[in-house]
């Protein structure tokens, strides 16, 4: 079970901030996209499994339709020729959404330094967690969710509309 | 009885004259080269001869060789295979460096079509008479030929990769 977020607390009542209420609700229930396109994935299928069970953290449902996830979890090299899909899925998801970044490839085009590979999903779409790793353990990838939900707590709920979002979106080009 | 290289040689020699040449046994296969303009004729005669039958395209493929003199820099390859003796053999077809065109054979083989999109793709050869020639692999923005020998095989956008750090100087890459 989560912890309370801080507030004040008696006989029969609970008064915080909704901010973080909806912090704690949105990091407990992250809805992932699973964009599998190499051995990363096969990694995240073990996450997924009962040995490792990302359902411990609120993530029981893959969401394989764009428009109903949370979290984009990109695993694997991303062709040149895929960029552009891996773009349109990214603006296909609601407000708001994440992305996590899964393995060598996917961060920084890995040993396929060439001319077909993207360089990393970060020139196309925005980032924020990269995991490390070719491929990174079930263990790293579990971190790698912690990670955000830390992220998604500590956020404004408003954070589409921050100036900050805003230009990193407009950054991309992304409306 | 055994489809001899002699039978297969003598029945191109025959029919192609001068167009046919430079006949060697390599690893096996019985390899030749083919002026260009005569590509579609031999290909045919290959397929239909009652002797010859060679009815399966394995593959085509492209060479670039930018050290060779102009007429000889880019090269089209063909493998066939005679299903009926179980006889390959292969075909070289040399090609002008800045122009390199050749017919299609998209039509005798099926397969070709596929084959031949990825050698323009990848080559820049263009197949004359192919019903749809465009990039089949790599994104259709490209403007290079990557397998030509002139460009680059790595990426230049990438930034985590300090050659120094790896041992590499610009002498030994």
């Amino acid at each position: 079970m989560a912890d309370a977020p801080p507030g004040v607390q008696g006989e029969g009542f609970f008064a915080g901030k909704l901010s973080d209420v909806v912090g704690l609700a949105r990091a407990n229930s992250l809805w992932p996209l699973p964009f599998a396109t190499s051995c990363c994935g096969i990694e995240f299928m073990a996450t997924m499994a009962s040995h490792y069970d990302v359902a411990r953290f609120g993530s029981e449902r893959m969401s394989f339709s764009p428009r109903q996830a949370d979290m984009l979890l990109v695993m694997g090299t991303i062709a040149k020729k895929m960029a552009p899909v891996l773009r349109q899925v990214y603006e296909q998801m609601a407000e708001p959404r994440w992305v996590i970044s899964v393995g060598a490839c996917a961060c920084s085009g890995g040993i396929f330094d060439t001319y077909s590979v993207l360089q990393g999903i970060d020139k196309v779409i925005p980032v924020d967690v990269y995991v490390p790793g070719c491929p990174p353990r079930p263990e790293q990838i579990l971190d790698g969710i912690l990670q955000l939900q830390e992220l998604v707590k500590n956020e404004s709920v408003r954070r589409r509309s921050s100036p900050e979002y805003v230009e990193l979106l407009a950054s991309y080009n992304i409306k | 009885m055994a489809l001899d290289n002699t039978i297969i040689q003598e029945s191109l020699r025959g029919r192609f004259g001068d167009d046919v040449a430079d006949f060697k046994q390599i690893h096996d296969i019985l390899t030749f080269e083919v002026a260009s303009g005569s590509i579609r004729e031999v290909i045919q005669f290959l397929r239909d001869d009652q002797t010859l039958r060679f009815n399966f395209l394995t593959t085509l493929c492209g060479m670039h060789f930018p050290d060779a003199e102009q007429s000889r820099q880019i090269a089209v390859v063909y493998h066939m295979h005679n299903w009926i003796d179980n006889v390959r053999i292969r075909i070289k077809c040399y090609l002008d460096g800045d122009a390199p065109e050749i017919d299609s054979v998209a039509d005798l083989f099926l397969s070709a079509n596929w084959q031949e999109r990825e050698t323009y793709d990848f080559f820049g050869i263009i197949f004359k008479g192919h019903p749809q020639l465009k990039r089949i692999l790599n994104m259709d923005e490209m403007v290079s030929f990557p397998l030509r020998k002139e460009f680059p095989m790595e990426d230049g956008g990438r930034t985590d990769k300090d050659d120094r750090f790896f041992g590499r100087t610009t002498d030994n890459c």
